[in-house]
């Protein structure tokens, strides 16, 4: 099986087990938003609800993202949460290494395990990410006063060989989730490597800690074959206002 | 008397019988030192372990080996029982399962049990000896166990080997510090209570004895 283009089929699909089953559908809520079309899977709860974690419910979720993609990774919440995932892979042998387990916190891991599998990345590629949120989730302190008025653009993009922009943010609300996780959607979807303000453009978690507030001028610099193809795209999407203008 | 499927299936339906007797004491240790919910959530795993016992027998097929049981209790705890002792349990049941591929048990195929048993347990909770926990009481009943069958001990005796071991091992539970789980948290404080863990391992393992002379 081959990776389908950016969009319309992830390689990955996440299970996200939990002890409260709302809290797993809440996860998925949220991850579902920052990635759309990729497949994520709530496990929480035991069989008749409660909080807990089931073992036929974490099992039947795996199975079910093995049947549309090509590996699982799956978070979870807290220690027998973890213990049940580690029983179900036991039991199934690790699903012939298709299913990995991440090492990471429930709700960031869980974003930026979304935004990657989005981009069409491998079980491996994916599981890094959710493992690396922990320590890229710190939002940055925001900017008092600098969210108050709409930002407005500078005109024409300051290129500098096509690789380097400089834009403002024009939706009020800045750089918060949903508009990072679009921004590192359209950045993984070109083959380019693009940092903004000097962060990995492809990793929601790293945008979000910029806490780029809206009026803030962002730097946008393309390095690879579309690097400025990716740089443009970037300009109009912060220009674009992510629908919130 | 013969450790074979019979015998298994009488060994876990005892067990059932056992914890559901004992339920209230479990969660009273379990309330010590703990969240309170050992007894009602094992006796819930249990149950759904008889009904599946049950209900193989009435419909489904039934379990022809004793590694079949074993395997039925660990997927049926790990579902139902919802704490930390449902995938420790199950764990335990489904790694005692896999070195039990045989109709009928000697006494080393007691000992490859319970070390099945307690190397499950170790796997997935992490904890070692002393740490007040089940450990305390499936170390012990691994070595009995182990020593017995080495000195030509019966199937049966190893077993009783076994059970008694882990009844002390529960007992020398209560002057402990707890490191592990729920009861690390209370730290000095968890000294002067017997883990529940460790006491409900015991009642399991005289539910084995008591099936092997029933």
């Amino acid at each position: 099986m081959s990776a389908g283009p950016v969009g319309t089929r992830a390689r990955v699909a996440l299970v996200l087990v939990s002890h409260s089953q709302r809290l797993a559908q809440g996860a998925v809520e949220l991850s579902a938003q920052m990635a759309p079309g990729v497949l994520l899977l709530a496990a929480g709860g035991t069989d008749d609800g409660g909080l807990g974690t089931s073992y036929d419910r974490v099992s039947a979720a795996i199975e079910e993202a093995l049947q549309a993609a090509d590996g699982a990774v799956v978070l979870a919440d807290l220690g027998s949460a973890v213990m049940t995932v580690e029983s179900v892979l036991d039991m199934e042998d690790g699903f012939d290494g298709r299913v990995r387990l991440a090492d990471a916190p429930f709700v960031e891991g869980a974003v930026a395990a979304a935004v990657t599998a989005h981009g069409g990345g491998d079980v491996a590629e994916v599981l890094a990410s959710a493992e690396h949120a922990g320590g890229t989730f710190a939002v940055g302190a925001e900017t008092p006063g600098a969210a108050e008025e709409p930002g407005t653009t500078d005109g024409e993009p300051a290129a500098d060989g096509g690789t380097r922009a400089v834009v403002t943010l024009r939706n009020p609300l800045g750089l918060h989730a949903r508009p990072a996780a679009v921004l590192a959607r359209l950045v993984a979807g070109f083959d380019a490597s693009v940092a903004i303000d000097g962060v990995n453009g492809a990793s929601v978690l790293e945008l979000m800690k910029l806490g780029a507030a809206g009026g803030q001028e962002l730097t946008v610099t393309g390095e690879g074959p579309e690097a400025a193809d990716a740089v443009r795209a970037v300009v109009e999407a912060v220009e674009g206002g992510f629908g919130e203008v | 008397m013969t450790l074979d499927v019979a015998w298994a299936d009488r060994w876990t339906r005892l067990s059932a019988e056992r914890i559901t007797a004992a339920r209230d004491e479990l969660t009273e240790l379990d309330r010590q030192i703990g969240d309170g919910d050992h007894g009602e959530n094992l006796d819930r795993g249990f149950r759904a372990v008889v009904a599946k016992l049950d209900g193989s027998a009435s419909g489904e097929q039934p379990p022809a080996q004793i590694g079949d049981v074993l395997k039925l209790v660990a997927t049926t705890l790990m579902s139902s029982v919802g704490g930390a002792s449902g995938p420790l349990y199950g764990t335990a049941y489904l790694r005692a399962a896999k070195v039990t591929g045989l109709a009928e048990l000697d006494a080393q195929g007691v000992v490859a049990l319970l070390e099945g048993a307690l190397e499950g347990i170790t796997a997935r909770g992490k904890a070692q000896v002393g740490e007040k926990t089940m450990v305390d009481a499936w170390q012990p009943a691994v070595d009995a166990a182990e020593a017995a069958a080495n000195a030509g001990a019966s199937p049966a005796d190893v077993l009783a080997a076994a059970a008694d071991a882990a009844r002390a091992g529960a007992g020398a539970t209560v002057p402990l510090v707890a490191t592990k789980g729920r009861a690390s948290y209370l730290g000095e404080r968890s000294a002067g209570h017997q883990d529940p863990g460790a006491t409900s391992t015991a009642i399991l393992l005289e539910a084995a004895r008591d099936a092997a002379t029933a």
